[in-house]
């Protein structure tokens, strides 16, 4: 940008293993991105603007004010990235579902890199590949040499890799949220590091169906949105509906809710809490009305994918992290 | 947290298994004191924790040990109809069962999680569960839940 001014606070944005859904939500800003492009200078945004990595290179450590990273980390040209754009800021702020928790891509942790190369390469119906052609990171011919990024055995979140100092959560963050955030950062007093930038509550807090809520919903099996037709004004979970409200953080106003839709958890657990699955897990199973050993088991098998469920977007960063391996390491990619 | 990580180099030979033990407050862990005071000796691979209510075991607390080393959970509480917060081993069981089916989806054999009903008498039971709990974590091995240790190995690995 040619109005480059010295004073104005320098701010970076990067993506990782993600959909393009938060830069989205940057663009999503409207109107209201011209005061933070009034107020800032971007110095890299690779989606939108023509950098390259060395331009990241020849600058100063710690010369870019704020980084906004958002995306899971799965290659090793991700991973090297984040280690370059955390040594240039002074502020490495993970956007989003994917660099805050996993996200979705995290769901991957559920299958090995074998299995996973396998599917997308070897099985696919429409695929013909009778040698079981695998993406190599070395490749040489005519005397010219490619490398391709490593594409790990495990999706992370952006701290399992580098130093975060704060968070923007949400699948993707609402411009709003993303704006409160924003000033929260150029304002004069900082947050303690570590802070996830949005309210601090469940998300029943601020749902529109909150009054409607019964002082303890039972569940006698898990509906699906599909299998019935919902009401738009009564609270989801006294519905049968899995809701992952109680087990949220607020921040969103409750868009999904208000699409009449259960919430499904993108702006990951409160600060109280360590794991968001195990948590809403815990919540949702003590509210089946059977004592039953036999029907509690019936009314939570209409819970078809737990993991998928729970964890839909915070598998890399909750406890377990991945599915365990089937205790033997998995064969490297075979060479060409 | 917990600090039971396996050393380095135990081999499956004379591994000994580790297993978190949470108990209820007023059955079970009386029942493990009775065991103790009238010289039951059962395996000294647990444990324990006590808590007032197994309805106070949070699914965080199980997922916690596993990932910090434990080889194996066990939860004891008190017999249905016997809790004395009235409701808290209902919860309990609930919610044992849909973290059960988690372990399963997340490779975690069905026998390294427990639940068993003691009451304070109950002493033998409390040596005989445990026991049996050893013996069949003993049989799978480690849990080796070596998470932070993934991407280093990978990169180790040399791709080519």
């Amino acid at each position: 940008m040619s109005d480059r001014s010295p004073d104005k606070p320098k701010v970076a944005f990067y993506w990782c293993a993600s959909c393009g859904g938060c830069e989205e939500a940057v663009v999503d800003l409207a109107e209201a991105i011209l005061d933070v492009v009034a107020k800032v200078d971007i110095v890299f945004w690779p989606v939108a603007m023509d950098f390259k990595r060395k331009d990241v290179e020849s600058m100063a450590d710690g010369s870019i004010t704020a980084t906004f990273l958002n995306g899971a980390i799965r290659t090793s040209e991700q991973e090297s990235m984040a280690q370059l754009l955390r040594s240039k800021s002074q502020l490495l702020v993970a956007l989003g579902a994917c660099s805050h928790l996993g996200g979705i891509p995290g769901l991957a942790n559920l299958f090995d890199r074998a299995s996973l190369m396998q599917e997308v390469y070897v099985q696919p119906p429409s695929t013909i590949n009778a040698e079981g052609t695998l993406p190599q990171t070395h490749y040489q011919d005519n005397g010219y040499s490619v490398e391709l990024p490593v594409f790990q055995e495990t999706v992370r979140p952006l701290d399992q890799v580098v130093d975060v100092d704060y968070y923007i959560p949400g699948c993707p963050p609402t411009p709003k949220t993303f704006l409160a955030a924003v000033q929260i950062l150029l304002g004069s007093e900082l947050p303690v590091k570590g802070t996830v930038l949005a309210p601090d509550c469940a998300l029943c807090d601020e749902c529109p169906r909150k009054d409607t809520k019964p002082e303890k919903p039972v569940f006698t099996e898990f509906k699906r949105p599909q299998q019935v037709l919902v009401d738009e004004q009564k609270c989801l979970l006294a519905q049968g509906l899995l809701c992952m409200g109680p087990g949220t953080r607020s921040g969103c106003e409750a868009l999904c809710v208000r699409g009449n839709m259960p919430c499904s958890g993108c702006y990951g657990p409160t600060s109280r809490v360590r794991d968001q699955g195990a948590k809403i897990l815990s919540c949702l199973a003590s509210l089946v009305e059977s004592k039953d050993e036999t029907e509690i088991d019936r009314v939570l098998s209409t819970i078809p994918d737990p993991v998928g469920t729970f964890y839909r977007y915070g598998l890399p960063g909750s406890l377990l992290q991945r599915k365990r391996p089937d205790g033997v390491r998995q064969a490297p990619l075979p060479s060409r | 947290m917990l600090s039971c990580r396996p050393a380095p180099g135990t081999s499956q030979s004379n591994f000994e298994p580790r297993i978190v033990a949470f108990f209820c407050n007023w059955c079970t862990y009386l029942a493990a004191d009775l065991a103790g005071t009238s010289r039951m000796k059962y395996a000294p691979n647990v444990r324990v924790v006590r808590l007032m209510c197994s309805g106070r075991v949070d699914p965080q607390f199980v997922l916690d040990a596993f990932a910090h080393g434990a080889d194996g959970v066990f939860i004891g509480g008190c017999h249905p109809g016997d809790c004395h917060y009235q409701e808290g081993n209902y919860k309990t069981l609930k919610r044992y069962h849909l973290l059960k089916r988690v372990l399963k989806e997340m490779g975690i054999e069905e026998d390294r999680f427990r639940l068993e009903w003691i009451s304070a008498a109950e002493a033998d039971r409390v040596r005989t569960a445990i026991n049996q709990m050893v013996e069949k974590v003993r049989d799978l091995g480690p849990l080796n839940l070596e998470l932070k240790d993934v991407e280093k190995a990978d990169a180790e690995e040399v791709l080519v």
